[in-house]
């Protein structure tokens, strides 16, 4: 572990340029990736933010009794497709009115609207089909008058929602798969350029094990370096991003970690199929 | 001790390398092995040192054959010989001392043996005083005598000698050999591919003659005969 170790430094500061090279490589692919990832997280968080209003509205008779609200809120309250259940009388609902469409506040009169149960959907439970499969079971309950959701609000939501989240999938894949050749090729740059030194190795009886262990230890610094950099580098984008343009969401620490965590796997696991190949062809 | 049995070598590339060649080289013995460029040496040697497997055949090296069952007894074996090369290979980047002592780290020797086994085996070969200095900086017969040090690492049973004086002008080709000679002579059998029949000549050492793949002289079973030039 000692001499792997060593050789690993070794070649830090033998090849600098080759080296820093490979981190800065690592580093520029991961922090393509964590530009888009990061696009794609602040797009879905908007999403949410949005998909959070998704809302069935079901307007009550006037006479409905105080009772009876009670149980239809606790009977829809318990479905699991029910975030939360909010009973909204006449008079909040003409405060709501006057609020939501300030022009119009003289038009609204006391008891010109109904009341109200205003049913917010799980999380999952936002598409079209789960919100009309819900609204037409609504509108059968006694008491209720009407009941109204945003159906095509709704289903152009959901449309778009599912666009993003392919769209994120493929590009993410895309990405993914430019930063690994990127890293491959640079990884395997420093095993050829190695190669004698390999080929010594083997010569005075090292065992295969033996001869991965630098390069396993070279693959895995590299990638904690270039996950770093690319980590700094990305936050660098998004401050700047976040001052001049528009606010957005910075990676929680937890996801961002497990950027690092990635390149240094991506490092490690790169470098002994390398290796591997290498040292399958040279016996 | 080293033993080839009914040995084909055939590469898909170039074809029949080696066909049906056989013959043993007994412990402590100096071999030569001659013949024209493609004849086959380099092959019989790599099959030694097993950088090749045969295509049908056996060879044994020490008590190991070849094709081996696992890779990692390649290793085991490669600790036994030792190997060194027409174009020395040395590790350009690393001093003399750290091109030895790197053969010896290899093999996980404990750290404290090191040095003092790196110095020995500089003041065997005659290089104590060039211990700090780059292959760079050192004649081509210092380079051989450098790689020699560092083949002789593992104490091994046999030097395996890949046209070691190819490189070399006539002084220090003496030079080499004569260093070769006293590494047999100490008790390590040497096997040496060369093309230098006047080295050949002058040495009453056996000679292994290989033409176009099959061995076609043993000076062992056939004495007397004198060694012809070969084209």
């Amino acid at each position: 572990m000692r001499l792997a170790l060593r050789e690993a430094m070794l070649a830090f500061r033998r090849s600098p340029l080759l080296s820093g090279l490979s981190v800065t490589t690592i580093a520029f692919s991961l922090f393509a990736f964590g530009l888009f990832s990061l696009v794609a997280l602040n797009i879905r968080s908007a999403l949410r933010s949005i998909e959070e209003r998704v809302e069935i509205r079901a307007f009550l008779l006037d006479a409905t009794p105080v009772d009876s609200i009670a149980a239809m809120m606790e009977e829809l309250g318990g479905r699991s497709e029910v975030a939360r259940v909010e009973f909204i009388d006449a008079d909040q609902a003409l405060q709501r009115a006057r609020q939501e469409m300030g022009e119009f506040q003289d038009v609204f009169e006391a008891g010109f609207l109904p009341a109200s149960l205003d049913i917010r959907m799980r999380e999952g439970f936002r598409d079209p089909a789960s919100v009309q499969t819900l609204a037409d079971e609504v509108r059968i309950l006694p008491y209720v008058e009407e009941v109204r959701y945003g159906a095509d609000w709704i289903s152009k939501l959901h449309r778009i929602r599912n666009i993003a989240a392919a769209t994120g999938i493929v590009l993410g894949i895309a990405f993914a798969a430019v930063a690994i050749i990127i890293i491959s090729a640079s990884i395997r740059m420093t095993v050829l350029a190695r190669a004698q030194e390999i080929a010594i190795m083997r010569l005075v009886g090292a065992t295969d094990a033996f001869v991965r262990r630098p390069f396993l230890l070279d693959g895995f610094a590299k990638g904690v370096l270039g996950g770093l950099l690319a980590l700094v580098l990305t936050w660098i984008a998004h401050t700047v991003v976040s001052r001049s343009f528009i606010e957005t969401e910075f990676f929680p620490a937890r996801l961002a970690l497990l950027g690092v965590v990635a390149g240094a796997l991506l490092g490690t696991v790169v470098s002994l199929v390398s290796v591997r190949r290498h040292l399958r062809r040279i016996r | 001790m080293i033993r080839l049995a009914n040995v084909f070598k055939e590469y898909p590339r170039t074809g029949m390398a080696l066909n049906d060649v056989s013959f043993m080289v007994a412990k402590g013995e100096f071999a030569f092995l001659t013949g024209p460029s493609g004849a086959g040496k380099s092959s019989i040697l790599k099959l030694i040192y097993m950088d090749e497997v045969p295509t049908r055949g056996t060879v044994w090296v020490g008590g190991t054959k070849s094709p081996v069952s696992r890779r990692s007894v390649i290793a085991q074996v490669r600790r036994k010989l030792g190997v060194v090369f027409q174009d020395f290979r040395l590790l350009e980047d690393r001093r003399i001392e750290d091109n030895v002592a790197f053969a010896l780290e290899v093999i996980d020797t404990p750290r404290e043996r090191i040095g003092p086994k790196v110095s020995r085996l500089l003041t065997r070969v005659g290089l104590a005083s060039k211990a700090t200095n780059y292959p760079r900086e050192l004649s081509g017969g210092e380079q051989q005598r450098v790689a020699i040090a560092r083949a002789l690492v593992n104490d091994p049973f046999v030097l395996i000698a890949d046209e070691p004086t190819g490189n070399l002008d006539d002084r220090a080709t003496r030079g080499v050999f004569q260093l070769l000679k006293d590494i047999n002579a100490a008790g390590t059998a040497v096997i040496m591919a060369t093309h230098n029949l006047e080295l050949v000549r002058r040495n009453e050492y056996r000679v292994l003659e290989i033409n176009r793949g099959q061995l076609v002289f043993d000076s062992a079973e056939q004495a007397g005969r004198a060694v012809e030039p070969t084209p």
